[in-house]
């Protein structure tokens, strides 16, 4: 039997995936702009959320984006927890304090205000998802909870296939930080922009509903001893702790799981290795004593 | 290892090589088992949810009673009458199943509000008395319809299976009329 | 390999047990004293593997469920508040849903290792089906599963799939109705998929163990393919030899599953399910979970609804046939020159349908699943006809030779020893 054949059909085979996995690459050049990969302070195995830059995350939230951005997962009591922005809890007591939460029925059967708990959920601007697009002009902005793992955008291949090695995840925050800094004109040839409509670089399709949310100075970072901001008041430093800030939100744990990762995955490679040499001991003898070659 | 002939000084090494093993085995099967019995305790929400609360107990008229809840567990609240607190005060607390004073009930200067947890220490049912028409047992207390304790003006076990009183939540008086309890 | 027993109870009560229920004798001839192949590779640690697999699934999942609420405006949130509240709950939730591929992981490679030795050959036709019963089974339990968080890919996937069923001429459209509970996938879908998806699990243990048994009944093929002619030359007791191997294959497998599960817990998961269901708004790309991408391929090749659906179940069920599509008598394809390369073709096949299956339909992708799609029947049709004239190469006489072959060092050993003795096919 020959079997050129054989050889042949695997040749062509080869060659017609790889022409195959070659065409994601130049759809995803034509669809949209990728945005660039930042450094993160809670990327990789020994990842940890810098507790300062959550602190600055939330202030940016708190100031611009809840306006109509919820965060109806979160309560306020996160924020003192450890592994995240670690306010003390009489900053978050106060915080709370400062927020009317809708409690009741009471004992006359009446739903009243008081003011908010450690242990309340972040109050949503909108009661519901119509009010929210009512006040919007249609849109619907979304919540915040889990936002930062729900957004991504096409590694393509290889890449997809590295990120399990290099651990790179942040495809969610390299996006919310590429869309805060993105808004731009649009290009000559572009369609004329409808009123409601923004153009931003990094949004697929472009179309935006959200008008440019921050611009350099708008929110007031706390300031060092010499009496200037530690880092810049500019929208490009909001957006990367604003979506450090999200990543934190989507992800409360993650410091802990990566402190048992750090004890639990050499355990179980010397685990392994225990258990390889202890085959190699049992496999070295054969039931009736005989050396197993 | 039945199968094994130990015929060399292969034979410490191999067993000194499988006591790790079966130690290191051992360690990781205990700290799988960690994260699933720890998830079985109250998660952060309940036990966030389960702050003190406070209690303006004003509307609480004398002879009243009301039932609210702290942390899912049930509280009696009760506005007692003169008569109710002299005959808490009476008994002699040796004749006592679990002998406690009214004054230990009690917060001094507030003796006519007594508050205690709601569920018979028998076996958790909610004894009667709170409301006007209830019976309130032998002693002017509660009586549990389940099996049939009587608990006195205090809370305390007088007769009946129960073994012990109607225990006392952590509180404190933050105004004249009003607690925290937790 | 259902030979004499060689359980001995040694203290009273275990004699007095013994003669009642001979439990301690089952699990006894079942896991210490059975013979196992002394030349199985680490591919056959998957079985146990896979053993492992199902009970962590159905451990992490039973948990889950006490903190999961299966109602629609519930479900999306109380999964974040396993992930955000319950001690320990983003761990037990990553384990069962990463578990969820790594379970799939195994079974492929359990699949392909079956088909590469001829492990379904007689007198193993049986314990072939079971297992192709068993692949059913978990796809059904992982569909299933991944509707229960509620997000855009749940509810859409669930949509999608049990709209498989429409393109059944005149009963399709009650079929959905009745899956459904309703006019669309809503509430009543919800709470009868997570019923039955505390359900499966169970019955897949059950099918496991008849598995097993019919494993144990006909004992494990190995990589010669040649059958066990002296248990005392050619198998080792199970325990401790396969014992320890399988538990090194294990840990093994631990590492990769802890790697997926503490460092990138959401790769093998879609970003659209952390958006909270939506039936207004269908995601801009939706793809089945990878496990199921060969066979979502297969399905949007055809551009018919009837013909895909009928294709991609045929992809599934054509395995149950195997042992009478191949009509060779030699199992390993390491003695068939021909149906080797026919394998590994098949398997890039299968991996080059996976990749499409993620791709868009449009364009070169989907003449790509097509020519796939051919390639993939292609195979079964192949290995019929190549049975009939491929001259395989001499087998090795027995196990034992084959190991001590090996061990003389070099496959120029193996070979000559192999073509010095009599070439043996068992049918």
């Amino acid at each position: 039997m020959s079997r050129t054949p054989f050889r042949l059909a695997l040749t062509g085979l080869a060659a017609g995936l790889s022409l195959a996995m070659s065409q994601p690459a130049a759809r995803a050049a034509e669809g949209g702009v990728k945005p660039p990969a930042l450094n993160w302070s809670f990327s990789g195995p020994l990842g940890k959320f810098d507790r300062a830059q959550l602190q600055r995350g939330f202030k940016v939230f708190k100031e611009v984006c809840s306006s109509c951005h919820g965060a109806s997962l979160i309560a306020f009591r996160n924020l003192s927890e450890p592994g995240g922005p670690e306010f003390t809890p009489g900053q978050v007591a106060a915080l709370a304090a400062t927020y009317q939460i809708k409690d009741g029925p009471n004992d006359q059967g009446e739903m009243f205000e008081r003011p908010g708990r450690p242990a309340d959920r972040f109050p949503s601007p909108f009661p519901n998802e119509q009010a929210a697009r009512a006040a919007q002009g249609g849109a619907y902005p979304p919540d915040f909870s889990v936002l930062a793992k729900a957004r991504t955008y096409v590694r393509g291949f290889p890449a997809f296939v590295f990120d399990i090695f290099t651990q790179y995840q942040e495809q969610g925050p390299d996006y919310i930080h590429a869309l805060m800094v993105g808004y731009k004109d649009p290009p000559a040839g572009f369609p004329a922009l409808l009123p409601g409509q923004n153009y931003n670089e990094y949004m697929p399709g472009h179309l935006i509903a959200m008008p440019k949310p921050l611009s350099d100075g708008q929110v007031e970072y706390p300031k060092g001893p010499d009496g200037k901001a530690q880092v810049p008041e500019t929208v490009d430093q909001y957006a990367r702790d604003v979506a450090a800030f999200m990543v934190w939100m989507a992800e409360p744990h993650l410091e802990q799981r990566k402190r048992i990762a750090l004890w639990f995955m050499p355990f179980l490679v010397i685990l392994a290795f225990l258990l390889y040499f202890s085959k190699k001991k049992i496999w070295s003898r054969m039931p009736d004593g005989s050396p197993a070659h | 290892m039945a199968h094994a002939t130990d015929t060399s000084t292969g034979t410490t090494r191999r067993d000194f090589m499988l006591l790790a093993t079966g130690a290191a085995g051992a360690v990781a099967a205990g700290s799988i088992v960690v994260p699933l019995i720890s998830q079985l305790a109250p998660d952060a929400q309940t036990v966030a949810a389960g702050a003190p609360i406070d209690v303006d107990l004003a509307p609480v008229a004398e002879g009243q009673a009301i039932k609210l809840f702290w942390r899912g567990k049930l509280i009696f609240v009760r506005h007692r009458t003169k008569k109710e607190i002299d005959e808490a005060k009476a008994v002699d607390i040796a004749t006592l199943r679990d002998p406690q004073t009214d004054e230990q009930r009690t917060k001094a200067g507030h003796e006519q509000y007594l508050i205690v947890y709601g569920n018979c220490t028998h076996l958790g049912c909610v004894p009667l008395g709170n409301a006007p028409g209830d019976p309130k047992g032998d002693y002017d207390g509660w009586f549990c319809p389940c099996h049939g304790s009587h608990y006195d003006s205090s809370g305390r076990i007088r007769k009946g299976p129960a073994p012990l009183n109607l225990p006392v939540p952590p509180y404190a008086f933050t105004a004249d009329t009003k607690i925290k309890i937790g | 390999m259902s030979g004499h027993s060689s359980y001995v109870p040694k203290t009273g009560i275990e004699r007095w047990l013994d003669a009642r229920l001979p439990i301690v004798r089952l699990a006894h001839d079942s896991a210490v004293s059975y013979p196992v192949p002394r030349n199985l590779n680490y591919l056959w640690t998957f079985g146990g593997i896979l053993v492992f697999m199902l009970v962590a699934q159905i451990v992490t999942g039973i948990i889950l469920v006490m903190h999961y609420t299966p109602h629609a405006t519930m479900a999306f949130n109380s999964v974040e508040h396993i992930m955000r509240d319950v001690n320990y709950g983003w761990l037990l939730r990553y384990l069962h849903a990463n578990g969820a591929s790594m379970f799939f992981i195994a079974v492929y490679v359990h699949i392909f290792r079956g088909i590469y030795y001829g492990s379904y050959k007689a007198p193993r036709e049986v314990l072939w089906i079971l297992g192709v019963v068993i692949f059913l089974l978990m796809m059904a339990t992982a569909f299933m599963g991944y509707v229960l968080p509620w997000g855009q890919m749940s509810f859409w996937g669930a949509t999608v799939i049990t709209n498989l069923f429409s393109a059944l001429p005149v009963i399709g459209e009650t079929i959905v109705t009745y899956l459904w509970g309703g006019y669309s996938v809503d509430n009543p879908t919800l709470n009868r998929f997570f019923s039955l998806h505390y359900l499966l699990p169970f019955m897949i243990f059950g099918v496991v163990v008849l598995h097993v048994w019919a494993l144990h009944h006909v004992g494990q093929n190995n990589p010669t393919g040649v059958e066990v002619k002296n248990v005392e030359k050619d198998t080792v007791p199970f325990t401790p030899y396969a014992t320890i191997k399988d538990l090194f294959g294990m840990v093994v497998f631990m590492i990769v599953f802890g790697w997926f599960v503490f460092y990138q817990p959401n790769f093998m998961g879609h970003a659209d399910n952390y958006i909270p269901a939506n039936p207004a708004a269908t995601p801009a790309h939706i793809v089945p979970e990878w496990y199921f991408l060969p066979f979502y391929a297969i399905l949007r090749a055809i551009p018919d609804k009837l013909g895909g659906v009928l294709a991609m179940g045929s992809a599934i069920v054509v395995l149950a046939f195997l042992p009478w599509i191949d009509t060779s008598k030699v199992r390993s394809m390491n003695y068939r020159p021909i149906a080797r390369q026919l394998f590994w073709a098949w398997l890039v096949v299968c991996i080059g349908l996976g990749y499409l299956g993620a791709m868009p339909a449009e364009g070169g992708y989907v003449v790509a699943s097509q020519i796939f799609t051919v390639l993939y029947f292609g195979f079964f049709v192949a290995l019929f006809v190549v049975g009939l004239f491929e001259r395989p190469k001499a087998l090795p006489t027995s196990i034992a030779d084959s190991v001590l072959a090996s061990a003389k060092g070099g496959s120029a050993a193996r070979l000559a020893t192999a073509t010095a003795a009599e070439p043996n096919v068992k049918g």
